[in-house]
């Protein structure tokens, strides 16, 4: 079976390649649809870059070469994660995003499970408390949730719960200076991590609580849930053991979906908090106008996407064994 | 009006969160309109004594720079539903006009066209404008262009599926057969019958585009020369811990504005699709 499994991660791997190849080339050619010369962008327009960086970038993209010599040295760059170099930064492109990877696989981690969780139990109990004032409330909660922008969550959170009542660190990830070691750190590091994942989650909690009650309520109103009621099962046991496992795929599928869109909040997000990411390290180049490196943090989190893409469909095959592995021509059960 | 779209109207005016959000959205729109009768100097205008709290000499006080924001507010209504509109307006053509063309033909235009639509779901949408954006030069334009590039996949899906689901039906087939042009049974046959999705679709999609706006200028991405409630937040962060009210009142410009559209979104949906009816 598993040997199953191994084979279709792979095809779904496969099946992601030609994703990847797009966005290289829509990178390539992104940087020429900038006005001016593309070493000058590249390089952060102002004059601060050396003429002997400028010449190292003319030679990476080959500015100087035809367009398709310029596409293939690219390209083999490209595939060993040769994403440049920061001008700004002094440091590869490769090492500053992979240095930073970990934070933002961090904070989307956690606001992934805190929007999961509390999206699933606040939908179902919404759709247990159906047209009675919990669910109603429920209800409100995330549709006003649901319109409210991500950083001015996390600018109001900062007002209340770091400025006013110094529960929390306003930004960062760790404490500066502070030589905890160990447990410690992890506790100062969750410590920081509170505000800016309930933020990142927030608009995502919303969204999973409206789809877990649609799903619930439409799951409540099938037959085998009526034949498991007519059998006697108790009222909880059938939410728990019928209705919830099946009312939950819509919002894992959901929730794959979501990874592309919770990248994006975590740029948002990851400004807002001074949390050290790739978010974080887009809004800095950014402000610096360092292209290149922008263009290889956009690089690296598509390919975050398609890779989380295929592992989810991995998990959906867990969840739910009506899924076949082998496709829909070979069968051979 | 006919008996059926009488019908729709009865069902969105009963429903008391879309009047409400209708109510909401009107208001809004009002506001826009009123901006150069009520603040005829515009928004960049230094009136006052910086730094004024909320119900002072200004209702809802100044900013740094003695900028009233109540002047920022209704100036920034107009950017606002300005960038939500234009923005959807090209993702329906867009969306429309994709998700057709792959669900009418099928076979490999199909194929084609679904791997461009996967390439641009698959890609992070916000990054995905960010990168526009910077590269293209921050401006008005750039940042609508770069909201529904990023954004008409989802739609061009949905179009597909709906067009799919019509194309097979008789009274299609019956136009094929008196031998009526492809773009004429696309546009007279079937879009018809699509556009209650694309509307609901589109309605909410306002919302989206507005709240992707007010995060490209948060970021600093938006045109300079404009005011808009996500710059206004972004510049008002630096004083947060002295005046609270510089970056809480756009805030809230912005929350009403996008719940108000979602209101009236789902209203909508409901009104239209009643059987679907889901929240």
């Amino acid at each position: 079976m598993w040997q199953a499994r191994l084979s279709y991660l792979l095809r779904r791997f496969a099946h992601g390649l030609p994703i990847v190849l797009a966005i290289v080339v829509v990178n390539f050619f992104l940087v020429r649809l900038a006005p001016g010369d593309a070493a000058t962008v590249l390089a952060g327009e102002a004059g601060a870059a050396t003429a002997q960086y400028m010449e190292q970038i003319r030679a990476q993209f080959g500015l100087d070469q035809p367009l398709y010599v310029q596409f293939l040295s690219y390209m083999k760059n490209i595939l060993v994660f040769d994403m440049g170099y920061s001008f700004r930064h002094g440091r590869t492109v490769a090492s500053l995003i992979f240095e930073r990877l970990w934070a933002t696989l961090l904070l989307m981690g956690t606001a992934m499970a805190i929007s999961t969780g509390i999206g699933v139990l606040l939908g179902a109990l919404a759709a247990r408390y159906d047209r009675k004032p919990l669910g109603f409330a429920i209800v409100l909660f995330a549709i006003v949730s649901y319109a409210t922008p991500l950083f001015w969550v996390g600018l109001m959170l900062i007002i209340v719960f770091a400025l006013n009542l110094g529960w929390f660190p306003t930004s960062g990830i760790a404490t500066i200076g502070a030589d905890t070691g160990g447990l410690g750190h992890v506790l100062d590091v969750a410590h920081h991590l509170v505000l800016p994942a309930l933020t990142l989650s927030f608009f995502y909690m919303a969204l999973y609580t409206r789809l877990m009650r649609a799903s619930m309520l439409e799951t409540l109103r099938m037959d085998f849930v009526t034949t498991a009621r007519a059998k006697g099962v108790a009222e909880g046991r059938v939410v728990r053991r019928h209705v919830l496992r099946n009312a939950i795929l819509p919002v894992l599928t959901m929730a794959g979906v979501q990874v592309s869109g919770m990248l994006g909040g975590s740029v948002i997000v990851e400004s807002v908090f001074g949390w050290p990411g790739l978010g974080l390290l887009a809004f800095e180049s950014l402000a610096a106008r360092d292209l290149n490196l922008l263009l290889g943090i956009f690089f690296l989190s598509s390919l975050l996407v398609v890779a989380t893409n295929a592992l989810i469909d991995l998990a959906y095959t867990l969840v739910d064994p009506r899924i076949e592995l082998a496709g829909r021509s070979k069968r051979n059960d | 009006m006919t008996d059926g779209s009488a019908r729709v109207w009865w069902r969105f005016l009963r429903n008391p969160g879309a009047m409400l959000g209708a109510l909401i959205l009107a208001g809004v729109v009002a506001l826009a309109a009123a901006a150069p009768l009520l603040y005829p100097e515009g928004p960049f205008e230094m009136v006052g004594r910086p730094y004024a709290p909320p119900l002072s000499e200004f209702l809802l006080g100044t900013d740094m720079l003695g900028r009233d924001i109540a002047a920022g507010i209704a100036h920034g209504a107009r950017i606002s539903l300005l960038v939500g509109c234009v923005a959807t307006l090209v993702i329906v053509l867009l969306g429309t006009l994709i998700g057709s063309l792959a669900g009418y033909f099928g076979g490999r235009v199909d194929s084609v066209l679904m791997r461009v639509t996967e390439f641009f779901q698959t890609v992070p949408s916000f990054i995905g404008a960010i990168v526009l954006v910077a590269i293209l030069q921050p401006s008005l334009a750039s940042v609508i262009g770069a909201i529904a590039i990023v954004s008409w996949a989802p739609l061009a899906r949905l179009v597909r599926g709906e067009v799919i689901s019509v194309r097979n039906r008789e009274y299609v087939q019956s136009c094929v057969a008196l031998g009526m042009g492809d773009a004429r049974i696309i546009l007279v046959q079937i879009l018809p019958n699509v556009i209650s999705t694309v509307v609901v679709a589109a309605s909410l999609m306002v919302a989206t585009a507005i709240l992707f706006e007010s995060g490209l200028s948060f970021l600093g991405l938006g045109d300079p020369n404009i005011m808009t409630w996500g710059f206004m937040i972004g510049a008002g962060r630096a004083a947060m811990r002295t005046a609270w009210w510089m970056v809480t009142i756009p805030g809230i410009a912005i929350l009403l504005t996008v719940l108000a559209i979602n209101l009236v979104g789902d209203g909508l949906n409901e009104a239209l699709n009643p059987r679907l009816k889901q929240l």
